[in-house]
């Protein structure tokens, strides 16, 4: 019992030591204020030549049977401090993070900064947009000049010297021979003249007229369509450029083709549809009506073929021609062509 | 064309509302594009007859009329016109109306006098522009009716949009045929007999020029009252039609124009001497016309002449000299056709376009002149009495047109319409529309009317067979083809992703007209003479651009003065070129900067867009085209541009495109407040580009050096760089230049190009010496080829 008590007492001893060792470190923990001073902690009471460290080398100087609980003791107080450093590291830690992203809040509202982005105009956004539906139908883009001559603007097409629509076209000159070309048809002459059906093209591009109002501008754009096959028919043109304008302006729409007369189709047509402003109910750019003319078309006139040496008695086609200027307005609401052409930024960045 | 419904239904008078009526002309090819009211409404205005005129008591200028206005009702009204006469008839608003112009009528005192209701001119009830004194009605009207029953004002104008082929709508004749064939309505037709002569007399008619005018019919009425006037009836037809009433005989051969589509003209016969002759123009013949304008023709000029002089311009317009006036007793009578090319050269030469000719040149009937003459000798007898002569005609068979038969084929139709036709519903619609069919098994020969010259071919049938039957019901189908792969050349990046880029890089794309100002022109290519216009539309957009540069220098100027303070545009277009007698066109990209590198914002300093911020954007572009690597930059020359700020953009040896800094002097010229950086690049260069070729890349580990080398302020950097390139061969991976330093611990006239140089080895790892002794070979080559010196 005389051991037992030696023992005990010592334990005793041993155990208030390494309470007021752990208090002692606690308040030491609680009072460090950052990392730095955690680690000064666990040094000096973790480290090689530690308070704990020390403790657990006196341990030798006990009694072999006295080792085993007395070691138990110091390490159990060993692993908790271990705990309460690790615990008020990852406290502190936090915190300096915390301080750190305080310190770094941004105002996320400011606008970004750099390069901003430009923009297309509307006419080309138009065309693009236009060649695009074209293309995925099977057409592909041609083009031509913008000076042309007599024969191709005119002769070709049917449209001798005289004719009573060549008053119509206001034509620009530069000669007697050469001029602007007044519509997009010409191209269809020249890729006919180089090229054997079957044909789909559609040929885009800017045409001139000697007119300047508040509803023409002496250059505009037109995009010629012009397909040749063995049996196309005037049915086909309707189904063609009925899919072609629902898909241009997202909605279903009621088309009007009304005959019409051009020197280069025949039948002809002029197509409208059903007012995209009003939905057909009346308004001013509709002038009531209802109806908008977009396009004209036709069937290719048996003439034109014999121009450029295509046998009409086995090839038919159909061409059409549209006015982009038009088909933007109606798709953006420009209520006024000259914007176009005046090129100010606070109309064209509205396109962007 | 403006017609009145009311006539219009005179003659044939489908079971249609307006409405209906016009919604199927217009889906026929008669566009009806204005529906207009005649008139006003013109409530609580009738006829009334002027009773009795007494003077006012207090003002001279103003009478007391005294008028009945039926049912044994009268009133008496103070009115200042001074035509206002016993017995006249004239329309009287009555108290409560409310004329056109906002007035209201009120029982009123006219200084002094009591006054109820009043006597209306045909300005204040808005049937004309302007008037002198009270409408005078025709003698046929009674008193008490609405004015708008007894003018049958109830009706609508109606404008008709027609295209060019179709000269025989211009009447209402044609029209009614027209309408006769959509609807299958019969037609009414007004009675037209021969006149009988009354004398003998007659003028001798020579046709000098046949095959301009095949056709000549003409016919002397003597002894018209000179005092006649146009019935009211006339007048309004004509007025509803857009036609003033001028003189009853002119009225009278305009009413038959309009309503068979047979120009007519009348001459005072006091001033014809001898005979007709209708003939071309001879060397400075003088004319003086109707409108005022004396012309000196050249030869070539189809006339109506006498045997001293020139008349009229035929089918165009009459001569003063020879015009019927109030003075006029006899006049002659002409009804003619004209070749459609003859009237139509002319009257564009002389930029004269008239009712007469307009149909002229759109082709009138060929087979018309009698009948017009014969009707409008009728309303003239009826109109202002006389004497009619007999009718004399002279003509020229062979040079009159002919209705040729043209062959129709059944299977035709069906293959360009896409639609089957019965033979029998063929044959209707070709019958209504007055052509004579005949069947030979599966076709047909037709031969049209004689006021049909448009139909010369078997699909000019096809037209109206679609017309007629309406392309509305004609169906919509999606024709099926054979699926081929259409062509997609790598090498071409396209103008929609170089478009793209620069939209993407802060330029906004615009669209300039391609005629431009003269003076713009010449600032930017001196030495070019451009493709001047013949006839522009105004003196500051007379030439062809050669360049996009003046169209982007002239909106940037138009921004500016709005305020803009930053404007980056680019524009995708052709230029054209004058060589000799031809012209070429090419197409250009074309960008301009003005004002600072970035838009004002927070966290950059602001600083002007210098030569190479453009220049990236150019780079960029031509490496999107796959040339970027093969391009080349070297100084060059242009009169816009600052002289040491300017470049020639080069690939494979060739010119294609340049680029600079504006010349501070051409920015003072031009009014611009700041520099702008231009470039321009041919496009077809940015179509030919490499397709990617990949090569092997190195797996060891690469070594960079940098070195600062002294040389030469006119040293190009690029000399420094290729020479780098040259001698550091293959092992060179990299090479950047990242800093050019001028100033302070450097001579005066020398910089420094800092060089940051990334060495690689493909099949090793490159070790210490290896770079050293690449380093030395490189700084030993510029030294002895550009004088180059390491900077310490």
């Amino acid at each position: 019992m005389q051991a037992d008590w030696i023992v005990t007492d010592s334990k005793r001893t041993m155990e208030e030591q390494l309470k007021s060792l752990m208090q002692e470190a606690e308040t030491a923990l609680a009072a460090a204020l950052d990392v730095v001073a955690v680690e000064d902690i666990r040094v000096r009471y973790l480290g090689k030549k530690g308070v704990l460290t020390e403790q657990l080398k006196n341990l030798g100087n006990l009694s072999p049977e006295e080792r085993p609980r007395a070691g138990a003791v110091v390490n159990q107080a060993k692993e908790a401090l271990q705990d309460k450093l690790r615990a008020r590291k990852q406290q502190l830690e936090a915190s300096a993070r915390d301080l750190q992203l305080t310190r770094e809040i941004v105002d996320v509202t400011l606008p970004g900064r750099g390069m901003r982005l430009g923009g297309p105009h509307p006419i080309t956004r138009t065309l693009e947009r236009l060649e695009t539906l074209f293309t995925r139908m099977g057409f592909t883009v041609a083009e031509g000049p913008e000076i042309e001559d007599d024969y191709h603007n005119f002769e070709a097409l049917n449209i001798p010297p005289d004719h009573p629509s060549r008053a119509m076209h206001d034509t620009f000159y530069f000669n007697a021979h050469r001029l602007l070309r007044t519509h997009t048809s010409p191209v269809q002459i020249r890729h006919m003249n180089t090229h054997k059906p079957p044909l789909r093209i559609i040929a885009p591009g800017r045409v001139y007229r000697c007119d300047s109002d508040v509803t023409h501008t002496p250059m505009f754009h037109q995009i010629e369509g012009l397909m040749v096959d063995e049996d196309v028919c005037f049915a086909d043109l309707k189904g063609v450029l009925g899919d072609f304008l629902s898909r241009f302006f997202e909605k279903p729409l009621k088309l009007r083709f009304r005959p019409s007369y051009f020197p280069f189709t025949e039948p002809s047509a002029e197509v409208d549809i059903s007012c995209v402003i009003c939905s057909a109910r009346g308004c001013r750019v509709c002038k009531n009506t209802g109806w908008l003319e977009v396009l004209g078309c036709g069937m290719v006139h048996p003439e034109v073929f014999r121009h450029v040496d295509i046998n009409s008695e086995r090839w038919t086609g159909f061409a059409f021609g549209l006015g982009v200027e038009r088909l933007a307005m109606l798709r953006y609401g420009v209520n006024d062509l000259r914007l176009f052409y005046e090129n100010d930024l606070r109309f064209l960045q509205q396109f962007k | 064309m403006k017609i009145s419904e009311q006539w219009l239904r005179e003659w044939v008078s489908p079971r249609l509302d307006r409405k209906a009526l016009t919604e199927r002309m217009t889906m026929a090819g008669l566009e009806v594009s204005a529906i207009e009211p005649v008139a006003p409404n013109l409530d609580k205005v009738v006829v009334g007859r002027i009773e009795s005129v007494a003077p006012h008591p207090s003002a001279e200028k103003l009478r007391i009329c005294r008028v009945d206005i039926g049912k044994d009702r009268r009133l008496d009204i103070v009115c200042g016109a001074a035509n206002a006469a016993v017995n006249m008839l004239a329309p009287v608003a009555l108290e409560g109306a409310t004329l056109p112009d906002g007035i209201r009528i009120k029982r009123a005192e006219i200084r002094g006098v009591p006054s109820s209701g009043m006597l209306c001119s045909a300005r204040e009830l808005g049937l004309s522009e302007s008037a002198e004194g009270l409408l005078v009605l025709d003698m046929d009207a009674k008193p008490g009716t609405t004015l708008s029953e007894y003018l049958g004002l109830n009706d609508v104008s109606l404008e008709i949009d027609l295209t060019p082929n179709r000269g025989d709508c211009l009447s209402v004749a044609g029209l009614a045929r027209e309408l006769v064939a959509i609807t299958g309505t019969k037609m009414k037709f007004p009675i037209t007999k021969s006149v009988k002569p009354k004398h003998r007399q007659r003028i001798p008619v020579k046709l000098d020029a046949p095959r301009d005018c095949s056709r000549y019919v003409g016919r002397i009425v003597n002894g018209i009252n000179p005092r006649a006037v146009t019935p009211m009836w006339m007048r309004e037809k004509l007025r509803r039609s857009g036609v003033r009433s001028i003189h009853p005989v002119v009225d009278v051969t305009n009413y038959v124009m309009l309503e068979w589509g047979q120009p007519m003209h009348a001459f005072d016969l006091a001033k014809i001497n001898g005979t007709i002759h209708v003939r071309l123009s001879k060397k400075s013949e003088s004319l003086s016309l109707l409108d005022g304008n004396c012309l000196t023709l050249k030869p070539g000029y189809l006339l109506i002449a006498d045997d001293r002089r020139p008349l009229a311009l035929a089918g165009i317009m009459g001569g003063m000299d020879s015009a019927v006036g109030d003075a006029t007793e006899n006049v002659f009578l002409e009804s003619a056709w004209f070749r459609p090319v003859t009237i139509s050269s002319r009257s564009r030469d002389l930029g004269l376009q008239t009712e007469s000719s307009y149909r002229f040149e759109r082709g009138v009937d060929p087979n018309l002149q009698i009948l017009a003459m014969e009707r409008a000798t009728a309303l003239l007898l009826d109109v202002v009495g006389g004497r009619p002569g007999p009718l004399i005609e002279q003509f020229a068979k062979r040079h009159l047109p002919r209705n040729a038969p043209v062959t129709l084929r059944q299977n035709r139709i069906d293959r360009l319409l896409g639609i089957r036709f019965s033979p029998r519903e063929t044959e209707k619609i070709l019958s209504r529309l007055g052509m004579m069919v005949k069947k030979f098994s599966k076709r047909w020969t037709v031969t049209p009317p004689s006021y049909r010259f448009d139909i010369n071919c078997e699909v000019d049938l096809i037209e109206e067979i679609a017309r007629i039957h309406g392309y509305e019901n004609i169906p919509s189908r999606r024709p099926r083809l054979e699926m081929v792969a259409a062509p997609l050349p790598e090498s071409d990046v396209g103008e929609s992703r170089v478009r793209a880029a620069l939209i993407d890089r802060d330029y906004q794309e615009i669209v300039t007209y391609s005629f431009v100002d003269p003076k713009i022109q010449a600032l930017v290519d001196p030495e070019i003479t451009p493709a001047k216009l013949a006839n522009p539309i105004s003196a500051d957009m007379a030439v062809m651009r050669t360049s996009l540069w003046p169209g982007l220098l002239q909106t940037i100027l138009y921004n500016q003065n709005r305020q803009q303070p930053r404007v980056r545009l680019f524009e995708i277009g052709h230029v054209f070129r004058l060589s000799g007698e031809d012209f070429s066109e090419q197409a250009m990209l074309a960008g301009a900067a003005y004002g600072d590198v970035a838009p004002e914002q927070w966290g950059i300093s602001r600083r002007e867009t210098d030569f190479h911020d453009i220049k990236a954007d150019v780079e960029a572009i031509l490496t999107l085209a796959g040339v970027g690597l093969d391009a080349q930059f070297l100084p060059g020359q242009h009169p816009v541009l600052h002289p040491g700020q300017t470049a020639e953009i080069r690939f494979q040896g060739a010119r294609v495109g340049l680029m600079g800094v504006s010349h501070p002097e051409i920015q003072t010229r031009l009014g611009l407040d700041r520099p702008v950086v231009l470039f321009e690049i041919k496009l077809d260069a940015l179509r030919n580009g490499k397709i990617p070729n990949f090569h092997e890349f190195s797996r060891f580990p690469a070594i960079r050096r940098d070195l600062a080398i002294l040389v030469e302020d006119a040293i190009p950097a690029q000399a420094v760089l290729d020479c780098v390139r040259q001698v550091a061969g293959s092992l060179l991976v990299n090479l950047e230049l990242f800093d050019e330093y001028r100033g302070k611990g450097i001579d005066s006239g020398r910089k420094s190009l800092a060089l940051g140089l990334t060495l690689q080895d493909s099949s090793r790892t490159l070790n210490e010496e290896d770079v050293e002794r690449v380093m030395a070979e490189i700084i030993s080559a510029l030294h002895s080829r550009l004088g180059g010196q390491p900077r310490q």
